[in-house]
C-alpha cells in the first residue's frame, strides 16, 4: 500500500474529459471579439479605447467586491474564468464610443452587481448582464447614451488624441455640434416622426449611409458588421455557439422588415438597413447566446432568437427607442424558463410527451 | 450519406461525444497469453443477478473448468475453476468497485499443470433444440463479456421465447482505449461467425447485424470474409461515436426501430450480444469448455506496453500489469487505475482486484488523461444537452438532485439515464453530473428498501395488534365460559345436594 492508495476517492465514471473549460470557452469568445474591437478603437480614438479599458476594470472590481462580500474563497478563480471581462467588453460595445468615465463605472456595477450577482453570480442570473447594464443606462440617462460620433479614424488629422480622448473621456462635456451624428435608426425615426417618410429621408445628403466595414456612427464596437460576423462564424466554427440562435435572430429580423419594406417603403427600412445597423449582427451572434441566459434545447434557441428578431424590429419600427436589441433581449430572457420548461428533446424511446413508446404489434 | 450527415448535424441530431480513441498502438499488437499465476481470485459474484454459491471445500482438489460454485436463483451463472489446483480459501477479497469494498470469492491455488476435467461437446449444434444450447451455455458460464456481465443464457431462452427476429451483435466497442473486442474480430472472425450462427439457432432469429464501428477496418474486412458465406449474418459499418456500443443506440442505428422506455429489446423483436460472448458461446457448445479466461485490454498513459492479454479469471490486476510490462517508471505519475473503459469503467482503489468475467480493461492513467479540477458552477451552456444520447437534460436534472428534489429529477427522465458519460465529458464547469445521477439512482432505491421495510414493519405491528386484540379477547370468552361452566357444576351440585337431601327425608 503506498499513500496514494489511501488517498484515492471514490470518482464516479467516466475517467476522462473532452478538455473543454469555461475559461477556453469565454477566452474564444473575447478571440472572435478582438477584430471589431481594434477596428473600433481605430474608428473612434482614444475615447472609445479608455471607455472600452474602463468598463472592464469596473466589471471586474465589481465582481471581486461581490465575491468577497459573499465570502468565496477562491476568488481569483471565479474573478479570471472570463465571464466578469465578457460582460464588461460586451457592455462596452454597445456603449456610445465618447461616452464619460461614470458611465462605464456605473455600467459595471449594474452589469455585476444588480445584473449577476444578486442573483447568484455566474450561471444563475435571469437576465443578460450587459444589457441590463444597458437598459439601465439608456433609460436613466438618455442624454449621454444616445449621443453618437462621426467615425474620425485615429489617422484622421480632427482625431483627438491621447490627452484630448482622456479629456473627452473625463470631462463628460457635451461633444461639439461638429462631431455629433445620428444612427440611421434614430435619424429615420427622427424624420418619420417630422412627417417625412423614408424615400425622402434617405435621399437627402444628411442621411447616414450603411456600411458593412462599419463607417457609419453609432455603437463602439457593433458598427462594423463584417467583422461582427467574422468573429460570429469564428464562434460558429469552434463549436463555442451553434447556428440556431443568431440565425433565428436575423430572421425573426429580416423576414418582417422585408415584408413591411415590400409594402410601404416609404414607411419600413429594408432588412438590409435593420441587418446592417444597430446591434443587429452583434445581438445575434454575442449577445443573445449568452448561455446562461437563453434556452437549452436547439429548438428553443430558435424560439428565443426568432422571439428577439422580431421584438427588436417591433420596437424600432413602433417604440418609442430607436433600437430595440437590448429591450428585446431582456424580455425573451425572462421567457427562458418558459420556453425551457416547453421545449424539451425527445427522449429514445419515448414520445414527445414523455410517454413510453408503444409495443408494435404481434412483438408483446 | 454526406449531405445526411451535415442535415443531422443541423438538426443537432448528433447525440453522442467523439472522444479520442487512443485504440491504437494497443489495437494492433498481437495478442499475449498469460501464463496461469499461482493464485486466483474468484469472486461469487462476477454477473447481474444472484451471486453463485460455493459447492467446494477448502483443500479440495479441483480440475481445470470444474464447477466450484453453482447459479443461484432465476438470473445468475456458475464459475468454474480457471486452472487445475487446490481451494485454499473461502473468504472476503477486494471488489473491483470504486468503494474499495470487499465481496466473499474463493481462492484457488494452482498446481501447475492445468489438467482439463473432462468435457463434453457438440460437434452438431445446430441438431440440437434450442432450449439444449441455452442449457448448455447456462452450464458454462457465459456471461455478456460486454461489461454488463448480464447472463448469455438468460437472454437466449428469453429470446427464443419472445419470438425475436433480429440478432443484433455488438462489435461497437465504442469505449476510447479498448481493443479487446476489435483483437478478437480480426483474429478469430470464423469462430465469432460460428459463434453468432450458434445463437441465431438457439434464439430463432432470422438475421444476425453485425456493428462494427468504423474505426475499426480491420475488423469489418476480416469480419465480413468470414461471415461471406452466410446471408443470414450482415456486417454492418456504424459511425465511430461514443456510446454507439450501447444496447438502445446500436439497436437504432442498425434497425432504425427505437426501444420503448421501460422495455426490453425483446420487446421489439430484437436481441443484442456482444461479439466475443459469440465466441464464448461458441466453445461452450461445440467444445463443452466453461467461461474461464478472456481477452482484457492493458492500456492508459502508464502502461508501458500497451496491448491484449489473454488472461484466466480470477487473476489479479497488479499480475496483470506486471505480464504486460509493467508501468513506465514504476508508476510514478500514476494518477487513476480503472476497470474497464475510461467512459463507463470503475475506479479501483489498488491493484490487487482481480480480473472477472466482465474485465474488458484494466487502464492506468497518468495527470494528463485524468486532469482532476474541481467542478465551477453551471453555466447552462447546454453541451449536456446536446451530448445525451437519450434526449435528457442533465444540466435541469443535476441542478434538482443537487436539492435533493429526487422525484422532480425521476420526472425529468433519471431512470432513462445510461450513466454513459456523455454530459460529465463534455462539461465545460467539469460537474460530475454522472457522480450526481448514480448517487440519485442509490439514494431512490434506498428510499424504496426502506419504504418497503416501513410496509412491512407496519404489517407486522398490525398483525401484532389484532393477535393481542384476539388473544384477549379470547381470554375474556374463555373466562366467561370457565365461569358458567363452574356455575353451572355448582348449580348441578347443588340440584343433586337437595335430591340427596329429599330423598333421605
Amino acid at each position: 500500500m503506498t499513500p496514494a492508495t489511501l488517498t484515492a476517492q471514490p470518482v464516479a465514471s467516466p475517467h476522462a474529459h473532452g478538455g473543454n473549460s469555461v475559461s477556453r470557452t469565454m477566452l474564444r469568445v473575447q478571440v472572435a471579439l478582438v477584430p471589431a474591437t481594434l477596428y473600433g478603437f481605430w474608428l473612434f480614438g482614444w475615447p472609445s479605447f479608455f471607455l472600452w479599458l474602463l468598463t472592464i476594470l469596473s466589471c471586474l472590481a465589481f465582481e471581486a467586491l461581490s465575491l468577497k462580500m459573499m465570502g468565496v474563497t477562491q476568488i481569483k478563480r471565479t474573478l479570471f474564468d472570463g465571464s466578469a471581462l465578457l460582460t464588461g467588453w460586451l457592455l462596452a460595445m454597445t456603449l456610445p464610443p465618447w461616452a464619460p468615465w461614470w458611465v462605464a463605472i456605473l455600467g459595471g456595477f449594474i452589469a455585476i452587481v444588480i445584473g449577476k450577482q444578486v442573483f447568484g453570480g455566474v450561471g444563475q442570473n435571469v437576465f443578460n448582464p450587459a444589457m441590463v447594464a444597458r437598459v439601465a443606462l439608456l433609460v436613466s440617462f438618455p442624454l449621454p447614451l444616445t449621443q453618437w460620433v462621426y467615425p474620425l479614424p485615429l489617422t484622421s488629422l480632427a482625431a483627438p488624441d491621447f490627452i484630448d480622448g482622456l479629456r473627452i473621456f473625463l470631462t463628460s462635456l457635451p461633444q461639439p455640434d461638429a462631431m455629433a451624428s445620428a444612427s440611421i435608426l434614430g435619424y429615420t425615426k427622427t424624420e418619420l416622426s417630422r412627417g417625412i417618410d423614408l424615400l425622402h429621408s434617405l435621399a437627402g445628403d444628411q442621411a447616414p449611409v450603411l456600411s458593412w466595414i462599419g463607417a457609419r456612427s453609432g455603437s463602439f464596437g457593433e458598427s462594423a458588421s463584417l467583422l461582427i460576423l467574422g468573429g460570429g462564424i469564428y464562434l460558429l466554427a469552434t463549436g463555442v455557439i451553434t447556428w440556431h440562435t443568431p440565425f433565428a435572430v436575423l430572421a425573426g429580423i429580416a423576414l418582417p422588415a422585408a415584408i413591411g419594406h415590400a409594402v410601404d417603403p416609404g414607411h419600413y427600412l429594408s432588412a438590409s438597413a435593420h441587418l446592417l445597423s444597430g446591434a443587429a449582427m452583434l445581438g445575434a451572434f454575442f449577445i443573445a447566446t449568452d448561455y446562461v441566459t437563453s434556452p437549452n434545447t436547439g429548438s428553443g434557441q430558435i424560439i428565443f432568437g426568432l422571439g428577439i428578431g422580431f421584438l427588436t424590429w417591433v420596437i424600432r419600427t413602433y417604440g418609442g427607442y430607436p433600437e430595440g436589441m437590448a429591450f428585446a433581449v431582456l424580455l425573451m430572457n425572462a421567457l427562458t424558463p418558459v420556453i425551457d420548461r416547453f421545449v424539451k428533446p425527445r427522449v429514445l424511446g419515448r414520445d414527445r410527451k414523455g410517454k413510453a413508446l408503444d409495443v408494435p404489434e404481434g412483438n408483446a | 450519406m454526406g449531405f445526411m450527415n451535415i442535415f443531422k448535424h443541423l438538426l443537432a441530431d448528433d447525440w453522442g461525444v467523439h472522444p479520442d480513441d487512443h485504440k491504437r498502438p494497443a489495437a494492433d499488437q498481437a495478442v499475449r497469453v498469460m501464463p496461469v499465476p499461482a493464485k486466483l481470485y474468484l469472486p461469487l459474484q462476477q454477473h447481474l443477478g444472484g451471486p453463485a454459491r460455493p459447492v467446494v471445500l477448502v483443500g479440495q482438489k479441483v480440475k481445470k473448468g470444474e464447477l466450484i460454485a453453482e447459479a443461484q436463483g432465476m438470473v445468475s451463472a456458475p464459475i468454474h475453476a480457471p486452472t487445475s489446483g487446490t481451494i485454499t480459501a473461502v473468504t472476503e477479497i477486494t471488489a473491483p468497485h470504486p468503494s474499495g469494498l470487499t465481496l466473499p470469492a474463493i481462492i484457488l491455488e494452482a498446481d501447475g499443470l492445468d489438467e482439463w476435467v473432462e468435457l463434453h461437446g457438440c460437434d452438431d449444434p445446430f441438431a440440437l433444440p434450442a432450449a439444449e444450447i441455452g442449457k448448455r451455455v447456462a452450464a458454462a458460464g457465459v456471461v455478456g463479456l460486454g461489461g454488463a456481465a448480464f447472463p448469455s443464457a438468460v437472454k437466449l431462452i428469453g429470446a427464443s421465447r419472445a419470438k425475436v427476429t433480429t440478432l443484433v451483435m455488438n462489435g461497437g466497442e465504442c469505449e476510447p482505449y479498448l481493443s479487446c473486442d476489435d483483437r478478437l474480430m480480426r483474429d478469430q472472425a470464423a469462430g465469432i461467425v460460428d459463434g453468432i450462427r450458434i445463437m441465431l439457432h438457439a434464439t430463432g432469429a432470422k438475421i444476425a447485424l453485425v456493428g462494427i464501428e468504423d474505426n475499426k477496418p480491420e475488423a469489418i474486412t476480416a469480419m465480413s470474409a468470414a461471415a461471406a458465406a452466410f446471408e443470414q449474418i450482415r456486417i454492418r459499418a456504424v459511425p465511430a461515436r461514443y456510446p454507439m456500443g450501447s444496447e438502445k443506440q446500436l439497436i437504432q442505428v442498425l434497425t432504425g426501430i427505437e426501444v420503448p422506455a421501460d422495455g426490453r429489446p425483446a420487446d421489439i423483436g430484437v436481441v443484442v450480444h456482444n461479439v466475443g460472448t459469440a465466441l464464448a458461446l461458441r466453445s461452450a457448445v461445440r467444445e463443452g469448455k466453461p467461461l474461464i479466461s478472456r481477452l482484457v485490454t492493458v492500456n492508459g498513459n502508464c502502461a508501458s506496453q500497451p496491448g491484449n492479454i489473454e488472461v484466466r479469471v480470477g487473476t489479479l490486476a497488479e499480475e496483470v500489469i506486471a505480464f504486460a510490462g509493467g508501468l513506465k517508471g514504476d508508476g510514478l505519475g500514476l494518477a487513476r487505475r480503472v476497470m474497464g473503459g475510461p467512459m463507463m469503467g470503475m475506479q479501483i482503489p489498488h491493484w490487487r482486484v482481480p480480473v472477472v468475467k466482465g474485465t474488458s480493461g484494466i487502464l492506468a492513467f497518468d495527470t494528463v488523461e485524468v486532469a482532476e479540477q474541481e467542478p465551477n458552477p453551471c453555466i447552462r451552456c447546454g453541451s449536456c444537452v446536446k451530448a445525451c444520447p437519450m434526449g435528457l437534460l442533465p444540466l435541469e436534472m443535476s441542478s434538482r438532485i443537487r436539492n435533493e428534489a429526487y422525484s422532480e429529477a425521476i420526472d425529468l427522465g433519471l431512470k432513462d439515464c445510461i450513466a454513459c458519460g456523455c454530459c460529465a465529458y463534455v462539461c465545460p464547469s467539469k460537474i460530475p453530473l454522472v457522480q450526481y445521477f448514480v448517487h440519485a439512482k442509490g439514494e431512490l432505491a434506498a428510499q424504496d428498501r426502506a419504504k418497503l421495510r416501513g410496509d412491512a414493519t407496519k404489517k407486522l405491528a398490525l398483525q401484532r395488534q389484532e393477535r393481542l386484540a384476539r388473544e384477549a379477547r379470547e381470554k375474556v370468552e374463555a373466562a366467561a365460559k370457565r365461569k358458567a361452566e363452574r356455575e353451572a357444576a355448582a348449580a348441578l351440585k347443588a340440584a343433586a345436594t337437595a335430591a340427596v337431601v329429599q330423598e333421605s327425608v
